[in-house]
């Protein structure tokens, strides 16, 4: 029965080949991570974050502005993002028509605009009018690009909650906006947390929306209406550069900003076995 | 009552202004694009020069930029991506392996798109260069080729956990009929799941597609940012949003930038079609009822 060993080998080479193409492709993962810890630890230290970068030649210069900014850049994007995107989320998971499968469709075509073209929209709503590159302008940009992260995520975790819960609040006598309010979302707070918690980790990374709204600040900056730099713009501009120094202070931000991004996913993890919904 | 008709007036309003944002979108491109649209004509799309000195702008060099690299990315990534779905939904749904492999994937899809085009930049420009001196063309390291290998590692993650969706559906009943029948794990794979599957990868295949077309950061780093239309797989080139992030602040004249938002436009177009046509694939498997993502 030649034929059979012939099938069984095949059967365990494909199994080797599928086990061995999984194993490769997490390669750049693993050179990414070494390199960044490797390139970048020798950049921090104390200093490292509460200083302002310096111009080229000098030596040391910190990532302060960076800091600050992609913080007030998140804060904006949150602010803006949440009510609509909870808003929208609740009206996805509650009402079932024909404008809300559509809306369906639209928000996940939101969701593929490339981001670059994210930053052109941001710049003809805000920059155009305000006549200057503005930290409120990039956290529009990044607050488009959360907005169906959110809205998403609203839905998924309400349409988890069993009805049995809805009914008892509507047998009790309480009418629909409440039970909304005050039994389903915060039923549904562990998971939408999860969302949100998820969707500030991918704008923390982004660079391109950014490149022609916040357009990155060398200077302290807290005014919402002034440039600000972040993270991964100066990353962007100071991998780019050829100086040795500057190019240091990328690996060591470079470092800072997926460490944040991983232990963010880290919390999402951990949590969201707490979180899970249980009934 | 009264409060509940304000509620859901107000879950409208938010559902309205969604969709308006949409189309605002468009419009805004569209308009702002218009005096590049005037002025070029059909040159924008037929063209083959983009030269803001002579105000030559034609989207031709970038859009086979764009093309070659996204494609180039999906065919070097999609063996991976199909070998982690498999080995995610098959060989070890459950258990250590199957878990590790699941998070490692999901910290790759978390890794900023600047970080990989400063890795790429410092470890694949020189390892590339390398393979050009053996191949006797021109060593410049950065180009269309290293641009797609950077693209293949940053959608792995995305095609396989959409095809591990839709391989985790195939009916159960239907698989065990084969392996009822004899068939090994192999055959089981070749000849009921990606069959059964194989709308579904395309669809995510789709997806990937849109999303590699509009990738900028990593790609604008290691692309080598020539404006000429690419001569092999190797020369350095640039996307249509990798053009527009190096362009765009530095347009000074308002020729320049409308045909920078008129490649946004352009951009913004062909990633929807792609999202559209792969939504509506995911949608008609879910009303056949074989699934739902």
């Amino acid at each position: 029965m030649g034929k059979i060993t012939f099938r069984i080998y095949k059967d365990r080479a494909f199994k080797i080949a599928v086990c061995t193409l999984s194993m490769l492709s997490l390669i750049p993962l693993f050179l990414i991570i070494i390199q960044v810890i490797l390139k970048g630890a020798s950049a921090i230290n104390w200093h490292f974050f509460t200083h302002l970068p310096l111009p080229p030649g000098e030596p040391g210069g910190g990532i302060l502005n960076a800091l600050l900014g992609t913080f007030m850049l998140i804060i904006i994007a949150v602010i803006l993002s949440l009510p609509l995107g909870v808003l929208t989320g609740i009206l996805l998971s509650e009402i079932d028509n024909k404008f809300t499968a559509s809306l369906r469709i639209l928000v996940n075509l939101l969701q593929g605009i490339p981001s670059i073209v994210i930053g052109i929209l941001a710049y003809i709503w805000i920059v155009v009018p305000l006549r200057h590159f503005s930290a409120f302008s990039g956290g529009v940009a990044l607050g488009l690009m959360m907005l169906p992260m959110i809205i998403k995520s609203v839905e998924e975790t309400m349409k988890l909650i069993p009805l049995s819960l809805k009914e008892a609040s509507f047998a009790l006598g309480v009418n629909y906006t409440r039970t909304i309010l005050k039994v389903i979302l915060p039923a549904a707070a562990g998971g939408m947390a999860s969302g949100i918690i998820i969707g500030i980790s991918r704008i923390a990374g982004e660079t391109a929306p950014l490149l022609f709204t916040a357009f990155g600040n060398p200077f302290l900056n807290l005014n919402p209406l002034k440039p600000v730099d972040s993270l991964p713009l100066l990353i962007f501009n100071y991998a780019m550069s050829p100086y040795a120094g500057w190019q240091r202070i990328a690996w060591g931000a470079s470092l800072v900003l997926v460490g944040f991004v991983f232990l963010l996913n880290v919390v999402v993890k951990t949590l969201a076995e707490r979180w899970k919904i249980k009934f | 009552m009264n409060a509940d008709k304000i509620f859901k007036l107000a879950l409208y309003t938010a559902g309205l202004f969604i969709a308006l944002l949409l189309a605002l979108a468009f419009a805004s491109l569209l308009y702002n694009s218009f005096p590049a649209i005037k002025q070029l004509g059909w040159h924008f799309l037929a063209g083959k020069e983009w030269n803001p000195v002579t105000e030559k702008f034609s989207a031709v060099p970038f859009a086979a930029g764009t093309l070659l690299t996204s494609i180039l990315a999906l065919l070097i990534s999609l063996p991976f991506s199909l070998a982690i779905a498999l080995f995610l939904s098959e060989y070890y749904p459950e258990g250590f392996a199957g878990r590790a492999i699941n998070y490692m994937t999901d910290l790759l899809a978390g890794i900023p798109s600047v970080i990989f085009g400063f890795w790429g930049l410092f470890f694949l420009v020189p390892l590339v260069r390398k393979l050009e001196i053996k191949f006797g063309v021109l060593p410049y390291g950065a180009g269309i080729f290293t641009a797609s290998l950077v693209l293949a590692v940053m959608i792995i993650p995305y095609t396989s956990s959409i095809s591990r969706e839709v391989m985790k559906v195939v009916p159960r009943d239907l698989k065990e009929a084969a392996y009822a029948l004899g068939a090994t794990k192999y055959e089981v794979i070749k000849k009921v799941i990606l069959p059964c599957a194989a709308s579904g990868i395309s669809a995510g295949i789709l997806l990937s597609f849109g999303r590699a077309l509009g990738e900028t950061m990593a790609v604008t780093m290691v692309i080598g940012n020539s404006n000429f239309l690419p001569k092999n797989i190797f020369s350095p080139s640039n996307t249509i949003a990798s053009v527009i992030a190096n362009e765009f602040t530095e347009a000074t004249k308002n020729i320049h930038l409308s045909a920078l938002i008129e490649l946004g436009l352009l951009l913004f177009i062909i990633t929807f079609a792609v999202n559209l046509a792969g939504h509506f694939i995911i949608k008609k498997l879910a009303v056949n009822g074989k699934n739902n993502i």
